[in-house]
């Protein structure tokens, strides 16, 4: 790994390229994502936000282009696939907790299986991260039994528990009501706090606002636009930003 | 091959250099493991071979099991034994599905009204499903004729069917029982919360997911009574494998057996077919696509 602990990017991709069948859904995408940096990715459903992160933890595999983790190719046939996994977390917007499994086991099973660490050891690291999220309470519970919300912050504490190098989040508050949406957004902000890199595919403008370092405007697979929040959302360059950022104020998101 | 067919495109995309070594090395990746795999099938089916036709009893093996003469004149009269199998199969299958899922539904249903029903078929299938079948169909066919009831048959196919479809029934419903119970609970939720009565939330919701999730199992079970419908020549109907046997033990050659056995095989690979199609079809539809 060649880290440049100072400001050389986590992420970068170059010349992203994918598609599905016929549609091209990434055409050439660059972006850079440096380290203990939020990078929201905005635009409308389908321009490409869930693949490009799809791509990034190569849940797909790119047509063409490249993607660096740590200056380290991944996109390399020959690079190890679930080595790069384990540096990654990734929380869905349908959560994906295992049903058959309880929060905490759900948290410990990659500590423990993947990372090697003893039961004891990798429970105690949950029941501290759980506690310290607020969510102490839950650690025994199955997730069928839990708020969205509840179960959104857990599946966020199991992609944490690995402390991976990057977060991924993939519209994780699309499924939640407005009140739930707030406690998983809090939760959010406190591991932007801790400093972890995330990137994160939203359509909550105000949270992206506030949180982002970085935006990224996609839209037909192209990153039409990305800047600071206050370049993006104050003053959009193109046309197209402009459209989507109106769409959104109409329907009262920002 | 070229994998650089680019969909919509209009931006003149060409593939960059990466990408087509890249591509290379995968390619190459998938020769090497082809030419892995086939050198080592070759080595083991090589190795076999040679192992079995040098064993010092071979030629008399070959004789008894795989003469060419035997087959010929067994092959016939397998094939008209067959069709007893065939046609036992498609009544005793249906029968057997019918009945499974009747009894699959009588054990999930809720409420006190229901207890004797319900009660009944857990009877029914804890019986019948640790009764060994053998000793079922000898009860049935041997103990039936022997009450000498009025109107009651004697015929053996007819009583070996219905034994086998007490103890495939009780099977098949515990399959169709796992797989009512593996749809989610909010699925009966959101059918009874759009007014359908309990009976049609089943019948529209539960079962018609259920019924594809347990596909699999259940042509397993079919391939295998398919199997034991030959198990009615104990009472003296003449099926393929009884047929085998009748020549077998004239003349102590075995190959009528292997024949026997051979179009058995043949009659399952497509039924197992039928089911890896089934099951391919039924990923593609919640398929989520990706490598993982």
């Amino acid at each position: 790994m060649s880290t440049d602990a100072g400001t050389a990017p986590v992420l970068r991709m170059e010349a992203v390229r994918k598609s599905f069948g016929t549609s091209l859904v990434l055409r050439d995408v660059d972006l850079e994502v440096a380290p203990h940096t939020v990078t929201a990715l905005i635009g409308a459903s389908g321009s490409g936000k869930s693949t490009l992160l799809r791509c990034a933890n190569l849940l797909e595999e790119v047509d063409d282009g490249a993607i660096f983790l740590d200056g380290e190719e991944i996109t390399d046939p020959r690079a190890d696939a679930d080595a790069v996994r384990r540096r990654i977390g990734v929380v869905f917007q349908a959560y994906n907790l295992f049903p058959h499994l309880t929060v905490l086991q759900n948290i410990t099973l990659a500590p423990r299986r993947v990372h090697g660490l003893s039961r004891p050891r990798a429970e105690a690291d949950a029941r501290e991260l759980l506690e310290r999220l607020g969510l102490g309470a839950k650690a025994d519970e199955y997730p069928d039994r839990l708020s969205g919300g509840q179960q959104q912050r857990a599946a966020i504490v199991r992609a944490l528990a690995v402390r991976p190098r990057l977060l991924l989040l993939d519209e994780i508050t699309a499924a939640l009501d407005p009140e739930l949406v707030g406690e998983v957004l809090g939760l959010v902000r406190e591991v932007k706090e801790d400093g972890m890199t995330m990137v994160i595919a939203t359509h909550e403008m105000a949270f992206a606002r506030e949180v982002a370092d970085q935006v990224c405007f996609l839209d037909a697979g192209v990153v039409l636009e990305h800047g600071t929040p206050e370049e993006v959302f104050g003053a959009p360059r193109e046309e197209r930003t402009q459209r989507f950022l109106r769409r959104i104020v109409a329907a009262g998101r920002l | 091959m070229t994998l650089h067919k680019t969909p919509a495109a209009e931006d003149a995309y060409v593939p960059s250099e990466r990408r087509i070594a890249r591509e290379r090395y995968r390619r190459g990746r998938t020769r090497r493991a082809t030419a892995i795999a086939a050198t080592s099938t070759l080595v083991v089916g090589a190795a076999l071979f040679v192992l079995i036709t040098n064993s010092p009893g071979w030629t008399r093996t070959k004789e008894t099991f795989f003469s060419a003469h035997y087959a010929r004149v067994a092959f016939p009269q397998v094939l008209e034994g067959l069709w007893l199998n065939l046609r036992l199969l498609a009544v005793c299958g249906a029968a057997v599905l019918a009945l499974g899922l009747l009894l699959a539904v009588a054990r999930t249903l809720r409420g006190p009204v229901f207890f004797p029903l319900r009660a009944l078929a857990t009877a029914y299938t804890d019986f019948f499903r640790g009764l060994p079948l053998i000793i079922c169909l000898l009860m049935v066919v041997f103990g039936v004729p022997a009450l000498r009831l009025e109107g009651v048959t004697t015929d053996p196919v007819l009583l070996g069917g219905s034994a086998l479809v007490l103890t495939y029934s009780a099977y098949v419903a515990e399959v169709f029982r796992a797989g009512i119970e593996s749809v989610h609970p909010s699925q009966r939720a959101a059918a009874r919360s759009l007014g359908l009565s309990s009976g049609q939330a089943l019948r529209f919701v539960v079962l018609p997911q259920a019924v594809r999730r347990v596909v699999p199992p259940l042509l397993n079970d079919l391939v295998s009574l398919q199997k034991d419908t030959g198990l009615v020549s104990i009472a003296g109907a003449v099926d393929a494998v009884y047929a085998a046997q009748i020549i077998a033990s004239k003349d102590f050659n075995y190959t009528p057996y292997v024949v026997a056995g051979l179009v058995f095989v043949a009659l399952t690979i497509p039924m197992t077919r039928l089911t890896d199609w089934v099951t391919a079809r039924m990923d593609r539809r919640r398929a989520q696509g990706g490598l993982a």
